[in-house]
């Protein structure tokens, strides 16, 4: 197989240009954690017209709601959680520059159609793999609502997180491409 | 078959406080070690997997196994809602309640364990903070022993599993469909290579619960039944003919095994439900 297409975000629209869908990825550099409830708080705050508690020009936001760290730990295990139940949030976020999402799962016609507008991806990471993942993290702080546990907003600083392109800009999906492949 | 009841004197007692702090292992065990037979299973297809990427998916699978049982971590971030199953046996007689000597067992595992609290209202989405409450069921059955099976479950595979219920016109080829059906919709969701309990008649509720103790069997373990073993087989293979592959980016393994079980019916009734269970396929169990 190809060797692995090293990113690290913010990305620009060239950077995701580069990737086609069924490359494999590897993240250096900072993630920001958000699942359900989190996505539904930037939401609000965005219809409020306030804003976000972070910078999201350039940036991953990577699906996932880790399990504790145990004393002396950066992060428990952390896998990427199902992309579809974010699909209703994801539009408006590329609006504001967001480059990229990283779950598990196929995303909605709609964030596919938005992504395509926006110049933006979406990667998948293995889904259970998350004790393998947890490696590949190197640094965990909360940036925003730590009421939430394991749904806060976290920044993370990743080495060599292990991803797999599966939207690109120009509208393939690996989903579709794979079981076109493989099907009897 | 009606038995009279035993004289009291062969009760056997069994205290609560044993049952909380086995559950509480049982919690931190299930996260932690994934059953050999599954990790022969994803082995097995591995060998198989015709798709590099599919290869390279089931390789991380193995390999994370391995780290979550050599360094005792959760092998999924998704530690799940804990699900028993629990056959007292009628000659045991427990000191205290038995759903709250589970429950505290699981709110002790899951926190000294550092899982993950994944149990929230279902309206206002407020977690309740310790993993309670647990789903439990429970059976009544011969002997003076406690048998406590927990298969913790995670959301990207349960949100996957259907119910239906066919007419009885439509027979095995609409049951075969609505469970193809049910993989293909799920794609790469519930983090394929999955396993399939399917629970076929009963009723509504009965349907989804034999579905769920399907799930139960070990991979490898054949079907008592040598029909629906055959029944397994062509499913297994039908599945995987869908292409879905590991994680849904193409390949061979869609799914590591079909179970099914079956119970009686209403003349009027063909429920069916597919309980679709993701590769971290835990369950440990106990008896006491």
């Amino acid at each position: 197989m190809a060797q692995p297409i090293k990113i690290t975000p913010p990305l620009t629209n060239a950077d995701v240009e580069k990737l086609k869908a069924g490359d494999k990825v590897l993240i250096t550099g900072v993630l920001y954690t958000a699942r359900d409830a989190a996505h539904k708080r930037l939401i609000e705050l965005l219809d409020k017209g306030e804003k976000l508690p972070f910078d999201i020009k350039g940036q991953l936001i990577y699906y996932v709601g880790p399990t504790p760290p145990e004393p002396g730990q950066v992060i428990g295990s952390a896998g990427p959680t199902t992309s579809g139940r974010m699909d209703v949030y994801t539009p408006k976020l590329l609006e504001l520059g967001l480059k990229g999402t990283i779950g598990k799962g196929q995303r909605s016609q709609e964030v596919v159609e938005a992504m395509k507008k926006r110049k933006a991806v979406y990667l998948a990471a293995v889904g259970g793999a998350a004790a393998l993942i947890a490696k590949t993290i190197k640094k965990a702080e909360i940036v925003a609502y730590e009421d939430l546990g394991p749904e806060a907003i976290r920044r993370l600083e990743v080495k060599d997180f292990p991803a797999i392109v599966v939207n690109d800009v120009f509208g393939n999906d690996l989903f579709k491409i794979g079981v076109e492949k493989y099907k009897r | 078959m009606f038995l009279p009841l035993d004289p009291v004197v062969n009760m056997r007692k069994i205290s609560p406080l044993e049952i909380t702090s086995k559950v509480k292992e049982l919690c931190i065990k299930a996260a932690c070690e994934l059953g050999s037979d599954v990790v022969l299973a994803l082995e097995g297809f591995r060998g198989k997997e015709e798709s590099p990427l599919g290869k390279e998916v089931l390789d991380q699978i193995i390999k994370n196994a391995q780290i979550a049982l050599k360094e005792d971590a959760p092998m999924c971030q998704d530690t799940g809602i804990a699900v028993f199953f629990v056959e007292v046996g009628r000659n045991a007689v427990i000191d205290g309640g038995l759903e709250d000597a589970i429950n505290e067992g699981v709110r002790q595992g899951y926190k000294e364990g550092y899982l993950r609290k994944s149990v929230c209202h279902p309206l206002t989405r407020k977690n309740t903070g310790d993993n309670t409450p647990a789903i439990i069921h429970t059976k009544i059955v011969d002997g003076d022993r406690v048998k406590i099976t927990i298969a913790p479950k995670g959301a990207g595979s349960e949100n996957m599993s259907r119910l239906a219920m066919l007419k009885p016109s439509q027979g095995l080829p609409a049951i075969k469909d609505f469970v193809i059906n049910t993989v293909k919709q799920a794609g790469g969701n519930p983090c394929p290579p999955i396993i399939l309990g399917i629970g076929i008649g009963g009723n509504f509720e009965k349907s989804a619960l034999l579905a769920k103790e399907a799930l139960l069997r070990n991979i490898g373990t054949p079907n008592p039944d040598n029909e629906l073993g055959a029944l397994e087989k062509e499913l297994l293979e039908k599945v995987n003919n869908l292409g879905i592959g590991p994680m849904g980016f193409g390949g061979r393994t869609t799914a590591l095994a079909v179970h099914i079980k079956t119970a009686p019916c209403h003349i009027a009734s063909l429920p069916v439900a597919v309980n679709i269970q993701c590769h971290a396929a835990r369950h440990k169990e106990t008896i006491i």
